[in-house]
């Protein structure tokens, strides 16, 4: 029997377990798996509060959704009378069937956050400069396609919250110019919600995206490294360096355990909503999209469709534009770009706090721009006018953050970075908690 | 060393070689084409018979007093009948971003629960966010019946007189 438990050791190490760090450096390279890291690493890359461990965290959970989501592909009916009821069946009768679904349920929400936190956490320690430009935007690409997945994975259960969630959210479609109503009837495979629609999401959400997502991932992780890792400030001298294992690895293995644990609690205590079998003729009271949707939804309360369409889009491609908008690299690796820049962010988030739910109640309550402006179409009073007003209040953050901290350029752009972040959140939270029936503003207690 | 034709022009002629591979390269092209139409074709929208889109036969004439509002939740309408008799066949989407709309009798509206915008009687805007009236649908009346039909909604900025159907003899 010993050829059998020689051939279990040659399958557990290729080589025996190493002892000395160039064995172990040996070990990085030669492995599938860790082969993705370097075989020594920056010592200050390992910081924990450099990175937060977020892009490691939001790999894990992409890799507990695949999991879990091919387990509930065995158990699922993509069929319009079958969904809900397999969802059923899934809560109450298969063995932990409610477990898997709240796993793959919250995974995939905490997703959202995490990557967020990712782009935030990148913004902040300048990890656009130089050469991750490319990867910076390819991430934010990246994020695109973790909102699809989630946007076609919210219509699976076919419960009242998914079908008109996915009934406004692609409303939204409808109001871009040429293209919006083909690109919805298209996307629905008709002009409602129905069983052409329910196909093409779950055909979307379990084949073409994981596709996509496993490449774009990897081109992800490939360029990581081809960048060199984690941005750290410029070094005069020469830097420590660690070897991967057991430094790095230690590290992951420890987050690792740490998330598939908060998972697997957050899991077995908080069940997935699940409302009553979808009705298309009766919406809920107050109908809202899926959480991660509300801050835009929310704006939607405030100005015309393509109004707050345009505002999301110009967002999106502000972001994009960060490399090229700042350019002082010598601000790389260092949080916040310097202490003032630091400062900023802090008053762009006191500023925002305070701003942003004023505006929604002055908005809600006292302004009605279509009424003050009667002779103009909507599209302007309700649109052009509170996107140009929103625009210039942006823009006049950033001066105000300039003049007031007497800041730079790549300091302010900080300030005004954490401004707009907070303001998603804090339109996210008021549409969470803050709107009632008729969307109206409520307490939420 | 060589010595063209003199009929021929250099510029123009094109050798076998690449006169080939260009018609491939073109040929490709028209390939990738078909493709791209065919898969386009193959994931576009799809109409499934008996589901809504077709016509309804709403029901006699008399059947609905005026004033009245019905819901024909099959049909994806309201029959409204306007205090002087002529009928509008209204689209239960509201314009904002595609809800379905439900008839309060007592306050007299159409209202919208997602955005909280309020229609008339006739699908004219009340509230905003709506950017412009209900959408209807074509409606012809034989023999004392109400037809209607859902095949393609008709939009409109706000509500006219041209949009109402009358009874014969009215």
């Amino acid at each position: 029997m010993s050829w059998l438990s020689n051939a279990f050791d040659r399958l557990r190490f290729r080589a025996r377990p190493p002892s000395d760090d160039r064995s172990r450096m040996r070990a990085v390279a030669n492995n599938l798996i860790l082969h993705l890291h370097p075989t020594r690493v920056p010592a200050p890359a390992l910081r924990f509060t450099h990175t937060w461990g977020l892009g490691g965290i939001s790999a894990l959970l992409t890799v507990i959704l695949v999991v879990t989501g091919v387990l509930l592909m065995f158990r699922y009916d993509a069929s319009v009378e079958r969904a809900y009821a397999s969802i059923q069946t899934l809560e109450t009768v298969v063995p932990f069937g409610a477990l898997l679904r709240n796993v793959h349920h919250w995974s995939a929400n905490l997703l959202v956050i995490t990557v967020l936190l990712h782009l935030v956490r990148v913004f902040l320690t300048g990890g656009f400069f130089r050469d991750r430009r490319g990867n910076w935007i390819f991430g934010l690409f990246l994020l695109l396609i973790v909102l699809a997945f989630n946007f076609t994975g919210y219509l699976l259960p076919w419960d009242q919250l998914a079908f008109w969630a996915i009934t406004v959210g692609t409303g939204l479609l409808d109001y871009i110019p040429v293209v919006g109503v083909l690109v919805a009837n298209f996307l629905l495979g008709g002009r409602e919600v129905g069983q052409a629609a329910l196909r093409n999401f779950y055909a979307l959400h379990v084949a073409v995206l994981p596709v996509v997502l496993m490449l774009a991932l990897s081109y992800h992780f490939w360029r990581v490294r081809k960048d060199g890792g984690v941005a750290l400030p410029d070094q005069t001298g020469p830097v420590e360096k660690l070897t991967t294992i057991p430094h790095l690895v230690g590290i992951e293995l420890g987050i690792a355990l740490v998330t598939l644990t908060a998972v697997m609690l957050f899991a077995m205590l908080v069940p997935a909503p699940l409302e009553g079998m979808a009705n298309p003729a009766h919406p809920p009271n107050p109908a809202k999209a899926a959480w991660y949707f509300l801050g835009v939804q929310e704006l939607l309360l405030h100005m015309h469709p393509l109004a707050a369409l345009a505002l999301s889009t110009i967002g999106l491609l502000g972001l994009a534009a960060v490399p090229f908008w700042d350019r002082d690299d010598s601000a790389i690796g260092i949080g916040g770009r310097s202490t003032r820049g630091r400062k900023a962010a802090w008053l762009g988030v006191a500023l925002s706090v305070l701003l942003t739910p004023l505006l929604v109640v002055i908005d809600e309550w006292w302004l009605d721009l279509p009424a003050l402006l009667p002779g103009l179409p909507t599209l302007v009073s309700n649109g052009l006018i509170p996107l140009g007003l929103t625009l210039a209040g942006l823009a006049g953050v950033y001066w105000l953050i300039r003049l007031v901290l007497r800041t730079r350029h790549n300091e302010a752009l900080v300030g005004l970075f954490s401004f707009t972040m907070s303001a998603l959140v804090v339109l996210t939270l008021i549409g969470i908690f803050f709107r009632g029936s008729n969307m109206a503003l409520v307490w939420p207690w | 060393m060589t010595t063209q034709p003199t009929n021929a022009t250099p510029e123009t002629t094109m050798s076998r070689r690449n006169f080939l591979s260009l018609g491939l390269g073109a040929l490709g092209l028209v390939g990738l084409l078909q493709t791209g139409v065919m898969t386009v074709q193959f994931l576009g929208p799809r109409r499934v018979d008996g589901e809504f889109g077709g016509v309804v036969q709403a029901g006699l004439v008399e059947s609905f007093p005026p004033g009245s509002v019905t819901e024909f939740p099959d049909g994806r309408f309201f029959l409204v009948r306007l205090a002087d008799g002529g009928f509008l066949a209204v689209y239960r989407r509201c314009t904002h971003l595609g809800c379905a709309v439900s008839w309060q009798a007592a306050e007299n509206r159409f209202a919208c629960p997602c955005h909280g915008s309020y229609f008339d009687q006739e699908g004219d805007v009340e509230n905003p966010p709506a950017p412009r009236a209900l959408d209807t649908f074509a409606i012809t009346i034989t023999d004392g019946t109400v037809i209607v039909d859902t095949a393609e909604p008709r939009q409109r900025d706000a509500f006219d007189a041209t949009q109402v159907v009358y009874p014969a003899g009215a």
